[in-house]
């Protein structure tokens, strides 16, 4: 596995969410692992977290209410909340290396062991359940030079690749990269010969009407 | 080397003061960091919704975690009030969206390190602070206002568009204009 840096990364504007905190899990994550693997943007989200300390330092201040202080001093001494439970999961050394931290803690399993679910013969899904919100986020495995069956969507999808490659008409996309296609992109990713290929994506926007396995079923039923 | 300026000597003094919590748990730093930090904290969570109480009670939180994790702050990483706003940024969502926020770890197996002359583009140091303000008072007003409300504000660009009545694609190019110009000016190091 070679350690180049990502060529494509994150919208700026998630990036800026992501150190302000207005990003939903979901997408959180997807630029939290992107950073496992970018020291680009890692200095990047260094700077806006300093921009918003800065902020938040020359804000017009609210009053404490009167004892707030004396309040906090009596608690100082509280033990401190346990300490996160470590992950239940071993993961082997194929895990550990392929898929970053922030991603891999909503894995609960290797890669290997996952429920991946049948999406025609060259591909297999695992959608994961992350955050509150009304994005969603999916782990794809695709087959060495398989296509990724042609897709629009309602909202934006940004799609992380964690291992091989893929190439679609806007360039081709490796490890750490992060493409992200708008509803309007009739995108047709095509896997690179030499290697399977992981991506980790989140779609936002509302559902549309043919719901989550519909959309990728449906364009197995058209052809 | 930069001359020293008086407003990051001023903030230095927070660096000073949880540093004395980490070596000797020293109440008197804490009080004086929670009179300062505190009702900015408190502003902070109101401006993104929380009423007075509940925003009181995040702070008591947030001020707790310095006190404990005190011994973690790095002032080569990051600056008192940076390492404070991550907290309390974090805090909230956890605790008011009740979300998990995700985050690297430095020390994973899979992460793609630094290369050598990354790691000293950036000079964390107390000079950074000065440097970050002026950097925002250095844009003007369409973008700064922007960059505000990524922070204080919970819309997305497309509320923001629709609230503005800026076309999207405007609101975007601004916040990447004003993003590539924080980043010219704080990583000027002259």
């Amino acid at each position: 596995m070679t350690d180049t840096a990502p060529t494509f990364h994150p919208e700026s504007e998630a990036v800026l969410a992501y150190a302000a905190g207005g990003l939903d899990e979901a997408h959180a994550v997807l630029v939290a692992t992107h950073l496992a693997l970018c020291p680009r943007c890692r200095a990047e989200v260094a700077r806006l977290e300093a921009v918003g300390g800065a902020l938040t330092a020359s804000i017009e201040p609210a009053p404490m209410s009167a004892g707030a202080l004396a309040a906090t001093l009596a608690r100082l001494d509280e033990p401190g909340a346990e300490p996160e439970p470590s992950a239940a999961v071993a993961y082997d050394d194929e895990t550990l290396h392929a898929i970053p931290a922030p991603l891999r803690d909503y894995l609960g399993g290797n890669l290997s062991g996952l429920p991946w679910k049948w999406r025609g013969p060259t591909i297999r899904e695992l959608p994961l359940s992350i955050g509150s919100g009304t994005a969603r986020a999916t782990l794809i495995r695709v087959r060495p030079g398989a296509a990724i069956p042609a897709h629009t969507h309602a909202g934006t999808e940004a799609t992380l690749v964690l291992r091989g490659a893929y190439q679609d008409a806007t360039g081709r996309f490796g490890r750490g990269d992060v493409e992200t296609a708008s509803s309007d992109l009739d995108h047709r990713p095509v896997a690179t010969a030499d290697s399977e290929c992981i991506c980790f994506s989140v779609i936002d926007g509302p559902l549309s009407l043919t719901g989550p396995i519909g959309r990728l079923l449906n364009p197995f039923l058209k052809i | 080397m930069e001359t020293t300026t008086t407003s990051s000597t001023a903030a230095n003094i927070y660096d000073g003061l949880v540093e004395a919590i980490a070596v000797r748990a020293d109440r008197t730093a804490f009080a004086e960091l929670f009179a300062h930090f505190a009702p900015r904290l408190k502003a902070y969570l109101m401006r993104l919704g929380s009423d007075p109480a509940t925003a009181e009670e995040v702070v008591q939180e947030v001020m707790l975690t310095i006190w404990r994790k005190a011994a973690s702050f790095d002032r080569r990483q990051a600056s008192a009030s940076t390492w404070i706003f991550t907290i309390a940024r974090n805090r909230r969502i956890d605790r008011l969206r009740r979300e998990r926020r995700p985050e690297f770890d430095p020390n994973d197996p899979a992460l793609v390190p630094d290369a050598p002359e990354d790691a000293d583009r950036t000079v964390w140091t107390g000079q950074i602070e000065g440097r970050v303000r002026a950097a925002i008072e250095s844009l003007p007003p369409e973008q700064s206002d922007l960059i505000r409300l990524a922070y204080f504000e919970e819309q997305s660009h497309r509320e923001i568009a629709e609230r503005s009545g800026l076309p999207l694609g405007t609101v975007k190019s601004r916040i990447r204009l004003a993003m590539q110009r924080l980043r010219e000016r704080i990583d000027d190091l002259d």
